[in-house]
């Protein structure tokens, strides 16, 4: 089947077309870039909300509640779950899925899981292609749930709207989380197993981090700023089970949009991600081709050599070996 | 480099014996797979919807129940419904041999019983790839 087929069944709601592109992007197929060239015209309508969080806190359990308040409001769903690869086998198991049993049977809602894949921007961009052609497909909304650990589940929740940290009452581990970057990234926090001791301590604790954040104002960041006024990130209380606290945790992710729709800050984050995005695939391109370079041109390894092995400065050998490169470069494009 | 296998490890019918599921589902992963796993009490469509979704290259139904028969023929009839019948089905737990040759009319790729050894299960995965 050719790509516009492909691409005009999944608009026509068939989900094995559907799932069929995604693979594409996930194989880095041939095909992928007359796929996403195709499908360009069809994109930004979705709302994106991202997941993350330590393993075990809820994020599965809380897309499925937050799928279960979407459909109720009559939306359609695409939900792309990433689970780690083993760095030793690069098997996986991808067991998002179990929790969102409910939503096995309902034709509004898509759930695909990915595996991280370990290496490079990889994930990156199989998934950020995954989110735009569930858009294109004409879901509502895409959930996007990813294990806050490692840069490049950081860089997939760059390509959010609304970014969602789940943090847990357990072991002080919302504090090593915050540490870890992912203060950073949170529009929203959201304390999950609010049944559980020492929640309502957790949540104070952010609160009180935050409110002093917003109070010394040299800490806001451009992400929560848009003009004058100020997103305060807000912490919300939830049960992933019972689905407890869900309906606040939606309504603070949907107050956040319009608070990023009315200030331009949500067309400014799309814009800056779609520059970010184009970039980092040059970016990723040209450090492959160098790499080559530096295995296939004697003139260039024997340079790199000479840094390599301590004789020379690399300051000294950049003069000669740019052009070098931009040259192999050039040479290598004109076989793309 | 070598395209990643991509199997849906499911549990049709009432049938509450997971341990065999969730043990092969860490065993493909060890053999370098992505396996889905769908969880207990999966009605036909269920399976077929999730491989579906998932595009996978193999759907594996485990039954320790004695219900293969009836659910295994289900899930063709789904997959074949939902336009997957290129996807291998593979049958695997509590399956005595006077079933094998029902289950391979029905389309059925490779059967395995208790018992059988992993080599085997991961080199037949492999190989129903590859072919
Ligand atoms: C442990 C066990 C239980 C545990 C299950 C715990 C759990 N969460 O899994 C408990 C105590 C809960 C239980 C309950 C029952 N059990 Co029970 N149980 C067993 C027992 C002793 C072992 C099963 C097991 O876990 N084996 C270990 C695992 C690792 O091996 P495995 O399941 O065979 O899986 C391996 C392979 O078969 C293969 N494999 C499995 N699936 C697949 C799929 C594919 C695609 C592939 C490639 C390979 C593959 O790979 C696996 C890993 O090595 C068996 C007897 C037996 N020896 O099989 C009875 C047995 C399965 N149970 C039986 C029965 C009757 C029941 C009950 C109905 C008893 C009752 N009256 O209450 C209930 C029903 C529960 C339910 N809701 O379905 C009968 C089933 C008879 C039948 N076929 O009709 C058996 C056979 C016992 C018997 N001889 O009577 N049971
Ligand atoms: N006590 C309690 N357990 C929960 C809650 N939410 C989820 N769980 C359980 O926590 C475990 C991990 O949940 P899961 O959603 O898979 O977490 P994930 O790894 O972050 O996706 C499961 O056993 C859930 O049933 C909650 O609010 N309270
Ligand atoms: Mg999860």
């Amino acid at each position: 089947m050719n790509i516009i087929e492909l691409i005009d069944n999944m608009r026509a709601g068939k989900e094995a077309a559907l799932a069929r592109l995604i693979s594409l992007a996930e194989r880095n197929d041939p095909q992928l870039s007359d796929v996403m060239q195709n499908i360009q015209p069809q994109l930004g309508n979705a709302y994106t909300i991202g997941i993350t969080g330590p393993p075990g806190a809820g994020k599965s359990s809380l897309t499925n509640q937050l799928t279960q308040q979407l459909r109720q409001q009559g939306y359609t769903v695409g939900i792309i779950a990433i689970d780690p690869s083993s760095p030793f086998t690069g098997g996986a198991v991808l067991g998002d899925r179990v929790r969102m049993e409910d939503h096995y049977l309902d034709p509004g809602v898509f759930i695909r899981s990915m595996a991280s894949r370990g290496s490079h921007g990889g994930l990156a961009r199989a998934a950020k292609d995954a989110i735009k052609i569930l858009d294109a497909s004409g879901k509502d909304f895409i959930l996007v749930e990813t294990v806050g650990v490692g840069q490049t589940e950081l860089d997939v929740m760059q390509t959010v709207d609304t970014v969602a940290v789940v943090l847990v009452p357990e072991g002080g581990d919302a504090i090593q989380m915050l540490k870890a970057g992912l203060m950073e990234i949170a529009d929203l926090f959201v304390v999950n197993k609010a049944d559980r001791d020492g929640a309502p301590q957790i949540v104070s604790a952010l609160k009180s981090i935050l409110h002093l954040k917003y109070t010394t104002s040299g800490n806001i960041t451009k992400r929560e700023s848009a003009g004058d006024e100020v997103w305060e990130v807000p912490v919300v209380a939830t049960q992933g089970i019972s689905g407890e606290g869900v309906g606040e945790m939606l309504a603070r992710i949907n107050r956040h949009r319009e608070f990023i729709q009315a200030s331009g800050e949500l067309e400014h984050r799309r814009k800056q991600r779609r520059r970010e995005d184009l970039l980092s695939q040059l970016q990723y391109l040209m450090r492959e081709t160098l790499e080559q370079a530096c295995e296939e041109s004697d003139d260039i390894h024997t340079l790199v050599n000479r840094v390599v092995a301590g004789d020379d400065a690399s300051h000294a050998v950049i003069g000669k070996l740019l052009p070098l490169t931009l040259d192999y470069m050039q040479n290598q494009s004109k076989k793309l | 480099m070598q395209r990643k296998i991509r199997v849906l490890i499911a549990k049709p019918g009432l049938d509450g014996h997971d341990k065999g599921a969730k043990v092969l589902v860490n065993v493909l992963r060890d053999a370098g797979m992505e396996v889905i796993y769908t969880g207990l009490h999966q009605t036909a469509e269920m399976v077929a919807r999730a491989a579906v979704q998932e595009d996978v290259d193999i759907v594996g139904l485990s039954y320790l129940s004695g219900a293969h028969i009836g659910l295994t023929q289900e899930v063709i009839n789904a997959l074949k419904e939902a336009g997957a019948d290129h996807m291998k089905v593979i049958v695997g737990g509590n399956i005595p041999e006077r079933d094998f040759s029902q289950l391979d009319t029905m389309g059925v790729a490779a059967i395995f019983a208790g018992g059988s050894s992993y080599d085997d299960i991961i080199g037949t995965f492999n190989d129903l790839v590859a072919a």
